[in-house]
């Protein structure tokens, strides 16, 4: 997909797309019978903003020494991430409703080996950060251009090993390194701010050494100005903290933590597509 | 001349390096120990020190692999076995190009004592798809597989020593990966050996010893040095399966799911019955000399002599 074009992408393409998104990561959970809906439609808005308009990239050369890399380091989130490669062309549409079944390349966390686009095999949370501290690190060995992206969870941070390469990326000067926190205050056990509080989050970043932002995650107008923020070298590493709404888009699946993991049935997923469709 | 596996290592990153601009060094405040120092010195910008958190610095290496880098993370083997979870999930899983250096194996370091002594590293790293796990025994070997691991395409974990081992290997020794070779038969073979003995990184010197004693008391034994312990399969072992009336593995680490594991499993596999005398470590290592240690836990050249003598009955 060329840039050029994506730039046209404004504010009401990306609310049409994103309606459609929403209503594949319906389809293909239902289709599936398990999965994680919620933090899929939390951070699909950042995912489609990412694909459409900010990451060098090409479908049809996955394989591009000098692409922009995407790690989704929450890779529960994956059907989020497949319905906008399918979206961008990485592989057929139809191919989404083989989410999680035997032989598919849409396994039930994303496998980079099995499905091209991928750039990290994540799911055990906590690892992305690192992943993508080193591939920033690589850019700047061999001088390339390449910008990198990791998206994690607000759950996942809990994880130390996420503090570990918080505190390595400015002492590297990252400046090619954005993470991106999808901050909807869910997990499996409960509300993040109860299971064990991150928050504040950005007052820790930033005496971490890192630039931080902190929108709302599905306003396409300030995901946009943050991503482009993040894009300024000015050398060190950018945090965008994306409140965001778990199960955004159904009201029942809205902040609602049973919808973390579950897959909907025929009539709920049924509900969810005409509500989604009707906004 | 006597020198450990480590220093071996960081000599052959030195020489490796200008030949190989994509080869990097990661270590995590422990590059005095791992033997990268000279490396650093050398090609400062190649060199990066993560600080106290191997998490970081293993996903770190995973990254700079999936782009182009082949990085060599280096740290005692039980702190990298301890972030299990990322060499799981960002090495193997993901395939990626990372060349993971345990130094400090077993008893050998001796004084530190048992938070600081990796014994049970190869088990986990054996049952890892994907991951080549090398020992290597004396200095001729380390550099070739250093050299090898460089080449490899995929995730390798090498297991070095602090201590200095004795020279088991001539100048003209050529490593072959996952073929054990023979360091030490008596000069007229037998027809039939009293055992063979598997040894690995620093208890090939301990079975050679043995071996060189058990002659002068007219047994004749064998001594295979173990330097790819993953993979290991039956064909590691079918060519001594038919002429030793017994195996006896040696290893500087726990004596489950190692070297005496492997052979286990692949005598096993090969279906000739050879009884199989597994000595290594039965608990967590202690202070003292690795010599002291070595002796203690049942890894010295005597405990070998007893093991290819007694009686299996």
């Amino acid at each position: 997909m060329s840039n050029m074009a994506a730039v046209q992408n404004g504010v009401a393409e990306f609310k049409q797309t994103t309606k459609q998104l929403r209503v594949d990561i319906i389809r293909m959970i239902e289709a599936a019978g398990s999965g994680h809906p919620g933090g899929s439609l939390s951070v699909i808005d950042i995912l489609t903003v990412l694909y459409l308009k900010f990451l060098r990239h090409d479908p049809k050369r996955p394989d591009w020494p000098e692409r922009d890399r995407l790690v989704l380091s929450k890779g529960h989130a994956c059907p989020a991430l497949y319905a906008v490669m399918a979206h961008t062309g990485y592989f057929p549409k139809e191919n989404l409703m083989t989410l999680r079944k035997l032989g598919s390349p849409l396994q039930g966390h994303p496998d980079r080996l099995r499905l091209p686009g991928i750039e990290f095999s994540s799911g055990s949370l906590g690892q992305g950060l690192s992943v993508g501290l080193g591939m920033a690190m690589a850019a700047k060995l061999d001088k390339s251009g390449f910008k990198t992206y990791v998206i994690l969870g607000d759950g996942e941070i809990q994880e130390g090993q996420c503090w570990e390469a918080l505190m390595a990326a400015p002492k590297f000067k990252l400046d090619n390194l954005t993470m991106i926190l999808d901050h909807n205050n869910g997990q499996i056990d409960g509300h993040v701010d109860e299971v064990l509080p991150i928050d504040p989050m950005e007052d820790k970043l930033k005496s971490f050494g890192w630039e931080v932002s902190t929108i709302d995650g599905h306003d396409f107008a300030q995901i946009e100005n943050a991503l482009s923020q993040a894009q300024k070298a000015g050398g060190v590493p950018h945090a965008i903290i994306a409140k965001t709404v778990k199960g955004k888009g159904v009201s029942f699946m809205e902040n609602a933590i049973a919808w973390h993991g579950k897959a909907p049935n025929k009539e709920e997923a049924d509900r969810a597509v005409e509500e989604i469709l009707n906004a | 001349m006597p020198k450990a596996t480590r220093e071996s290592f960081g000599e052959a990153l030195s020489e490796l390096a200008p030949k190989n601009p994509q080869l990097v060094v990661l270590d995590a405040d422990l590059s005095k120990s791992t033997m990268t120092q000279d490396f650093a010195k050398k090609f400062p910008d190649r060199h990066f020190d993560f600080g106290i958190a191997e998490h970081n610095m293993i996903g770190a290496a995973a990254g700079m692999a999936l782009c182009g880098k082949v990085p060599f993370a280096a740290s005692f083997s039980c702190f990298l076995i301890g972030r299990l979870e990322s060499i799981r999930v960002s090495v193997a899983y993901n395939k990626t190009n990372v060349k993971l250096v345990g130094t400090h194996a077993g008893l050998g370091i001796g004084d530190d004592g048992a938070s600081q002594m990796g014994l049970e590293d190869i088990a986990a790293m054996r049952a890892l798809p994907n991951m080549a796990v090398l020992q290597p025994a004396d200095a001729v070997e380390t550099k070739q597989a250093v050299a090898w691991a460089l080449a490899h395409e995929g995730p390798v974990y090498l297991r070095l020593t602090r201590q200095k081992l004795l020279d088991v290997h001539d100048a003209g020794y050529r490593f072959a990966f996952g073929v054990p070779d023979v360091v030490w038969e008596p000069e007229s073979k037998p027809r039939h050996y009293q055992a063979t003995v598997f040894a690995s990184g620093g208890t090939v010197g301990p079975a050679v010893t043995a071996a060189k004693g058990l002659l002068e008391k007219g047994f004749k034994v064998r001594v295979v040095n173990v330097a790819t312990l993953s993979p290991f399969g039956p064909e590691a072992i079918e060519k001594f399966t038919l002429d030793s009336s017994r195996f006896v593995t040696v290893e500087d680490h726990n004596v489950n799911g190692g070297l005496g594991g492997a052979v286990c499993e692949a005598v096993a596999q090969e279906g000739t019955p050879v009884p199989v005398v597994k000595l290594g470590a039965h608990t967590f290592g202690e202070s003292g000399t690795g010599e002291e240690l070595y002796h203690k836990h049942g890894l010295s050249a005597p405990h070998i002599i007893e093991a290819c003598l007694k009686n299996l009955d």
